[in-house]
This record gives structure tokens, C-alpha cells and sequence, in this order.
């Protein structure tokens, strides 16, 4: 840490202890991960100093947003609107959830046998070295999977400002419906929380800042079906996994500065993997910092991935926001189309999603498809089946991996993901 | 020009050199506690012009001899096509590891099942079981096959069945019988890891496994086909490495 924001760590109430612990494993992690590939964008210096500033000064900065009035929203979920929030003066942020961390407390509100993201969200509480979720006013859960639902029933004994958030299960006009309802209620609710009122104005405004996001994001990817692959899978994973933490416009400006080092490179013919790397899709279940297990696996046995069908990836950043509604209503209306359109696995059925990897793996140009899923995460493992079923049908390699946030199977996923990219050379 | 193969499993080491097609050494060895050092006395005995690795122990090799790699995938599914040039899928069941492989019909990959990371359905499995029993290894199939009645054993994970074992043998169950009952465990596992690969003839078993009589039996039974048992079905691997070496 360049300052020493130990104060404020104390004041967010952490265990400055446990917390010292979660920083050195972090940034001795990114160092054998990140800092060690070679040839990286140099763009990617900005992510290198975020992630190094994760918990210090962009934390920081939260705190000086506060004390202007500002308020600060967590969010575990794609389905949380940060247009909304940004609209009504707060700020959004995604919440830790991608580590284990005092995992002997967890096990006493959650059972073992429940998958890691949401058993990680209750081990930053527990262990108090989250400062986003110290720092927020307002922590959004959502009705999505079985676990999380019932999880945030429990969560909502340790975390006193938990909002939930309803979600429909199924894409019919109902569901719909439901949805309109629930952002219509959380609009109201955030309008509570910072008393401002959303105008037509402040809600376009973010409607433009999030999809000028989104839209970095797009280029950004669209630049890495070229071949040789202009940026590792991990680098882009990080700039997606930032996009739920970073200040918007920020980040909106970085992703853009390293699209545009890479359409360099792209001219250039330079890459950091050889032409002759086997590309791959990685498909899945969502992937929160510092949760870079499986891509760093994947990279480091001899393949590049070229998209993340995910959460945090296109499944969360794909479509744009209509912003030409001249009332909030057509605009709350426009954001409800755009969110509706999410294929999480929770949806029933959820054909959409098929499509999309399909869609993707073309485009992309991956050779094959890896497909993620934590353990204990039924609804991703139940779909894996079916979609590995039917890439294979249509030539496309796939292997289903199911794991957690523990290395002690790495030796194994090594095994397995060499022996997957030997067969797609 | 002479190639060498070595396969670094958790349980043992084998080496098989060939020279024009054919294997002109073989050698196993225990992996023990050491097995670089181990790998190193073994190839000290032995002339090699190329060496590929495999097995678990594959990349810790490739450092200590800056050797090339290949996964057991790909290397059991090279030596069993050796072996017997038409298979079209691969059984391995190591010490660690269960792997079915299917393969097309030139010989690659096409698919492959691997279990994750516990020891559930493999050779440690048996052997943990074996000496739960009383038995040793190499009697545990042999005895198993002379079971009267068939008795079924749920559990696949290593620490509940020794549980589920010991409840049998408190209600008086024959130590026969129990046996046969987990090696049928496993033998349906691996049935099931087959057909999720899509199962296709002539069908290979190898893997230290293999040499189980009790394990062939009860797979031929469950698959209803015949299966192709190699001479030295741990020495599968190796051979493929080798075969590999030589075609780098």
C-alpha cells in the first residue's frame, strides 16, 4: 500500500490483523499470476496499480464520496442496476466474494456443502476484511439462486442495511412484470437512501455512463478474436472483474487507452501467446477478484481464452441500454428490457444461453469450450450437461470442470486441462 | 535411436525405452517419498537418446530434467493404440486417478473423463479397503472373485466406506464378500465414467488396476463386452511417453 490507510481500515471497523493477511496472499497471488506473464499491454499498469489500491485508495475515495453526501450501494449481482444507483447519487460497488476466508466461523451459518462465492460473502463479513462491505449504506442481495436466497436470510442477521431484491425464475411477461416491479421498488428504496429523486436527466446520465462502460468492454473483447491473441485471458478477466469496483468514467477511459495499445499491436501481428496457442472459451459461473484459479491454470498449461462467457464477462455486459426515453418511465422500462435479456442460469428454460456460447466460440474463434462451475452451484452444473451435450453435437470440444476457490485440486485440473488442449491441437 | 518413456504416478514408476518399435526395457519401481530422486536411479541404468515424462509427477520432472511432457491422456491412449491398434477406448485406473478415454478412429483423443480430486473408484481406494480387510493387494481381487453372494456397498468416498465396512463387518458380513462389493463399487463407477465418454469396442483396461482379476471380471460382466487387458497394463503409459519421444 503506497499510503497508509490504516485509520481508515480501523474506523470501517476491519481486523487489521486478518486483513494484513488477505492483502499479502492477494499480492503475492497477483504477482505470481498477473505480474508474471509476459509481454502484457502496457495499458494494463492502470489495473496493476487499481488492484494494488484495491482496498487503500480506491476505498479511500469511497470515503471522501461519502463525506460530500454521496451514498455507497454493494451489489453481488449483474441484476442490481447501477444505473439506478448512479442516477440517484450513489455509488454502485460489487462486493468480495471470491476468496475463502474464515471458513471454521462460515460453516456455523452456512452448511459445508454450499458453493464458495456465497460461502466467500459470508467469510469478508465474518472475518471483517471487506472494506466495501464496511463502507457501503446499503448492501443489495437478490433472489437468485436456492443458496443465495436462503443465505441472505441468514446474512441478513450480520449485515444490517441488506435490501433483497426479488428476481423472476422465468422469461414470460410475468417475470417481466416482476421485474419492472422490483426495480421500481429498489428505485424508490435508493431514492430513500439518498433523497434525491431520479429525474429524466440523472437517469439518462446513467443509462450513458454505464453503457459507455459497457461499450469499452465490447471493443475490448470484439479485439480479442484476432490471433495472435493481443491480451491474455487473465488481463481481461481483471478489466472485467474492475469494472465492478473502479469509478465508471475511469474506467470507461482505461479499458478504451488499452483497446486502443491493442489495435496496435493487432497491426503489428503481435500477441502474447504464438498464433499456434489453442483458444479457448471459458463458460460459466461467475469469477469475483481474487478468484483467477482456473483461467491462470488454463493459461499457464498452454492455451489462451479469448471471451468468459460469465457473470463477470459478456453474460453481464452484453446490450447496451436504450437512452432514448423521454420520460424516467421509458427509461425504467428500457432498463428493464436490458437486464431482462441476462441468461443466468436461475431462468427456466434458458435456451438464450446455448446460443450466446455458441454465438461467442464463433466469433472468438475459440477451438474449444471450458465450462466452469463452482461446486455445489446446481444451476450452472445442471446446464453444463445439457450444453456440453450440445457443443459437442455441433464439433465444438468441451470440458466440464467443477471446482471451488481450494488449490488442493490443482494437480488434477492440470492434468485434466493439458490433456483437454492437447486434443485441440 | 533409442526413446525413453517415464510415468510418474503417485503409486509407482514406470520406465519403457523402445528402440525401432519395439520396447527394449522395461523397469517399475515404487514412487516412495522421493521420486526425482528416484526417477534419477533408474535412468541411470539406462542409455536414452530422447525421454518424454508423464503422470503426476510429469512436471516436476520436466524441470529437474528438462524433458518434455504429455498428460496420462494421451499417453495411455498412444500405448494402448500400440498395444491393440484398433482400441477405440481407454480404461486407466492408477492410484490416483480414473480415466476413460475415448478415441477416434485414427487414434486421437476425443473425449475423456477424469475423476476429480478425491481418491473415490481408484487404486488407493482398493488398497485402503484391502488393508481394511486384512488382505493384501495383489490376493484382494483374487479373493474377492470367490464371493458366493453379491452385497452392495454405497459409499465411493474412501473415509465413509471404511465406515460402511466396518458396520458390515460388525453385522458378521464374510470379509469375502465385503470385498467384492467394493470392488464392485468401483467397477460401476467406471462403467458409468465409460458410457459418459461414449463407449466404443475393442475397449483397453489399464492401469496398475487392471492386473486386479476380480476388476476384469466384473467389468465384463457390467459392460457385457469383452475388455482388452495388456500384458503390462501399468506400463501403458510409459510406453506411450516413449513412443511419443520418438515422435516429437
Amino acid at each position: 500500500m503506497s499510503e497508509d490507510y490504516k485509520s481508515m481500515w480501523e474506523k470501517l471497523g476491519l481486523d487489521l490483523e486478518a486483513h494484513d493477511m488477505l492483502l499479502n496472499v492477494l499480492g503475492k497471488g497477483y504477482q505470481d499470476i498477473f505480474l508474471s506473464q509476459k509481454d502484457r499491454p502496457e495499458g494494463m499498469g492502470y489495473f496493476d496499480f487499481v488492484m494494488s489500491e484495491v482496498h487503500g485508495l480506491r476505498i479511500k475515495e469511497l470515503m471522501d464520496e461519502k463525506d460530500q453526501g454521496r451514498k455507497i450501494i454493494g451489489s453481488y449481482c449483474v441484476f442490481v442496476p447501477e444505473e439506478i444507483a448512479l442516477a440517484a447519487n450513489a455509488t454502485l460497488v460489487g462486493l468480495c466474494a471470491g476468496a475463502d476466508f474464515a471458513m471454521e466461523e462460515v460453516e456455523k451459518y452456512v452448511p459445508r456443502n454450499t458453493c464458495a462465492l456465497i460461502k466467500s460473502s459470508f467469510g469478508f463479513k465474518l472475518g471483517k476484511v471487506c472494506p466495501y462491505l464496511e463502507a457501503t449504506d446499503m448492501v443489495v442481495g437478490e433472489n437468485t439462486c436456492d443458496g443465495k436466497k436462503k443465505a441472505y436470510e441468514t446474512l441478513k442477521d450480520l449485515v444490517s442495511n441488506l435490501y433483497v431484491m426479488d428476481l423472476p425464475q422465468v422469461k414470460s411477461p410475468m417475470g417481466r412484470e416482476l421485474l419492472k416491479k422490483e426495480y421500481y421498488r429498489f428505485k424508490e428504496a435508493v431514492e430513500s437512501l439518498t433523497g434525491k429523486t431520479i429525474t429524466v436527466e440523472s437517469l439518462k446520465q446513467g443509462i450513458d455512463t454505464v453503457n459507455a462502460k459497457r461499450k469499452a468492454i465490447h471493443r475490448l473483447s470484439l479485439l480479442r478474436k484476432e490471433n495472435p491473441a493481443p491480451i491474455s485471458g487473465l488481463d481481461a478477466l481483471l478489466a472485467n472483474q474492475v469494472f465492478f469496483y473502479d469509478n465508471p468514467k475511469r474506467f470507461t477511459e482505461s479499458v478504451n487507452k488499452i483497446c486502443d495499445e491493442l489495435e496496435i499491436r493487432i497491426q503489428n501481428k503481435q500477441g502474447v501467446f504464438s498464433e499456434k496457442t489453442p483458444r479457448v472459451l471459458l463458460s460459466g459461473c461467475p469469477m469475483a477478484v481474487p478468484n483467477w484459479k482456473l483461467p491462470w491454470l488454463i493459461e499457464s498449461s498452454g492455451a489462451v481464452i479469448v471471451g468468459e462467457e460469465s457473470c463477470v464477462g459478456e453474460r453481464g455486459t452484453r446490450n447496451l441500454t436504450n437512452d432514448s426515453g423521454r420520460t424516467v418511465e421509458e427509461l425504467m422500462e428500457a432498463l428493464v428490457d436490458r437486464y431482462f435479456k441476462v441468461d443466468c442460469a436461475i431462468f427456466t428454460p434458458n435456451p438464450d444461453r446455448l446460443s450466446h456460447i455458441k454465438e461467442m466460440a464463433k466469433t472468438y474463434r475459440a477451438d474449444g469450450v471450458i465450462h466452469y462451475s463452482l461446486q455445489f452451484c446446481q444451476p450452472y452444473l445442471m446446464e453444463s450437461m445439457p450444453i456440453e451435450k450440445a457443443l459437442e453435437d455441433n464439433n465444438i470440444p468441451t470440458l466440464r470442470i467443477e471446482t471451488d476457490y481450494s488449490m488442493e485440486d490443482a494437480g488434477q485440473l492440470k492434468t485434466r486441462l493439458e490433456a483437454f488442449i492437447e486434443q485441440l491441437k | 535411436m533409442k526413446f525413453a518413456g517415464i510415468d510418474i504416478g503417485s503409486r509407482s514408476i514406470e520406465l519403457v525405452v523402445v528402440e525401432k518399435g519395439k520396447i527394449v526395457k522395461s523397469i517399475q519401481e515404487d514412487t516412495g517419498f522421493d521420486p526425482m530422486a528416484k526417477a534419477r536411479a533408474m535412468l541411470r541404468e539406462v542409455p536414452y537418446d530422447r525421454i518424454m515424462a508423464t503422470g503426476y509427477g510429469r512436471n516436476l520432472f520436466e524441470i529437474s530434467f528438462d524433458a518434455a511432457t504429455v498428460t496420462e491422456i494421451k499417453a495411455y491412449a498412444r500405448g494402448a493404440r500400440e498395444l491393440f491398434p484398433h482400441a477405440r477406448t481407454v480404461l486407466d485406473i492408477g492410484g490416483q486417478d480414473t480415466k476413460a478415454i475415448a478415441l477416434s478412429e485414427n487414434g486421437k483423443v476425443k473425449k475423456f473423463e477424469m475423476n476429480d480430486r478425491c481418491a473415490a473408484g481408484t487404486g488407493k481406494f482398493l488398497e485402503i479397503m484391502a488393508r481394511a480387510l486384512g488382505f493384501t493387494i495383489e490376493e484382494f481381487g483374487t479373493e474377492a472373485l470367490k464371493a458366493e453372494k453379491n452385497l452392495s456397498i454405497n459409499s465411493m468416498c474412501t473415509v465413509f466406506a471404511e465406515s460402511e465396512v466396518t458396520t458390515l463387518i460388525a453385522k458378521g458380513e464374510s470379509p469375502l464378500e465385503i470385498a467384492k462389493g467394493l470392488h464392485m463399487a468401483v467397477a460401476k463407477r467406471s462403467a458409468t465414467m465409460l458410457k459418459r465418454v461414449s463407449l466404443e469396442d475393442p475397449l483397453v483396461f489399464a492401469g496398475g488396476v487392471a492386473n486386479n482379476i476380480c476388476m476384469r471380471h466384473l467389468l465384463t460382466g457390467l459392460l457385457g463386452r469383452d475388455i482388452l487387458v495388456p500384458e503390462y497394463p501399468q506400463g501403458v503409459g510409459a510406453l506411450g511417453a516413449a513412443l511419443l519421444a520418438g515422435e516429437a
